[in-house]
């Protein structure tokens, strides 16, 4: 009798966020929709990933559903947990596996997550802040939950392109930075534009009586940056990189107080 | 105080002076700190091998007008306090090597 053989079906789905294409592999084909519906707009039908990773989808169970992040590295090894996921990548490798609860929003933790780490090594961020460009120059809004980010997003005129309503993508460009659209969504519960544009200013928000810039000093800028900047890992190498990665960032963008009114004027300021 | 104290900045911390204002961050918890001129001073000065009365009365009691026995007082709790968030090491003998930071001028 012959041997009985099974073979899985294998989908894959190439996620470029920031111009870092991540492929991202799956036996299950409504997993693959999910991304495809998730990520659209940042998909690419083929092409070189700079990273792979293989997902294995369980059933919850396997993780204390409670447990917060936690990222830590051993040895060229980076390992990733919550309660709905537990993630290994091996940078120098570019290859790392993934098992989680089959739903949209672990895959994008993880994401978020490895981008982070990505970006730390070239001195960009990702950041609690929307982001828009605007006669080819991109502005970012920086501020805490409530600040105003999503509201200055909705109040964008029509010739500015929303980049993200909350978590923005920088990369170091030269002697200067490049903003990134993301599909990384707040209230306003869409993907920004998949475009990017020199970085021209760093806004942190306030929403006042009036429309009100004003300028901050450096070590300001720095405060709020580094709050504001998404960071995960127990690293004592990363955490001084990330600071040295905001000390530069506030030494070469204007950084600036907006105060602003919950109305379209808000955008006279800027641009 | 009863006998020296001597300090030294922790190789895992790292420094930024931006505008008069130092900055330090912990690589143990990523707790940020600033310093206003005086801390900046101690922590300038925490080479490992010259004692906390020394900087301060050469370094803080000319500077600002304070008696050198309170800027002394003050000086070791704030020392134990960035300790505490291992910022600095503590001892009551110099310590040989005095570990470096990535402190950089702005």
């Amino acid at each position: 009798m012959p041997e009985l053989t099974a073979t899985a079906e294998h989908f894959s789905v190439l996620i470029e966020i920031g111009g870092v294409p991540v492929r991202v592999n799956t036996t299950n084909a409504e997993y693959r929709g999910m991304l495809e519906e998730r990520y659209a707009g940042f998909t690419a039908a083929g092409g070189e990933a700079e990273y792979e990773f293989e997902v294995n989808l369980s059933e919850a169970g396997f993780l204390d559903p409670d447990a917060d992040v936690q990222v830590t590295r051993e040895a060229n090894v980076w390992s990733l947990r919550r309660g709905d996921f537990l993630a290994e990548w091996e940078p120098e490798r570019r290859r790392g596996r993934i098992r989680q609860t089959p739903n949209p929003y672990s895959i994008d933790s993880v994401l978020r997550i490895i981008h982070t780490l990505v970006l730390a090594r070239e001195g960009g961020f990702l950041v609690h802040a929307a982001s828009a460009v605007r006669n080819g120059k991109a502005f970012l809004f920086s501020g805490v939950s409530g600040a105003g980010k999503t509201t200055i997003s909705r109040l964008a005129p029509p010739d500015a392109a929303v980049l993200t309503d909350e978590i923005s993508y920088v990369r170091k460009s030269g002697e200067g930075y490049t903003a990134y659209g993301t599909p990384f969504a707040g209230e306003l519960a869409r993907a920004g534009e998949n475009i990017s544009a020199p970085l021209a200013a760093l806004y942190l928000l306030r929403q006042g009586p009036e429309n009100r810039i004003e300028p901050v000093s450096a070590a300001e800028a720095v405060r709020a940056l580094l709050g504001n900047i998404l960071f995960f890992a127990e690293d004592a190498e990363l955490v001084r990189t990330v600071f040295q990665a905001a000390c530069e960032f506030a030494a070469k963008v204007p950084v600036r107080r907006l105060t602003f009114l919950p109305n379209s004027s808000a955008w006279d300021e800027i641009g | 105080m009863s006998g020296k104290l001597y300090l030294a900045r922790n190789k895992s911390v790292a420094a930024r002076l931006l505008g008069d204002e130092m900055m330090l961050m912990s690589g143990k918890d990523s707790t940020l700190f600033s310093l206003n001129p005086v801390a900046s001073i101690i922590w300038n000065a925490a080479d490992g091998a010259t004692p906390l009365d020394e900087i301060v009365a050469s370094r803080i009691c000319p500077e600002f007008d304070i008696e050198a026995e309170e800027a002394l007082r003050d000086a070791e709790t704030f020392a134990r306090e960035l300790a505490g968030h291992g910022i600095l090491q503590v001892s009551d003998e110099p310590i040989a090597r005095p570990a470096s930071t990535q402190q950089e001028p702005k």
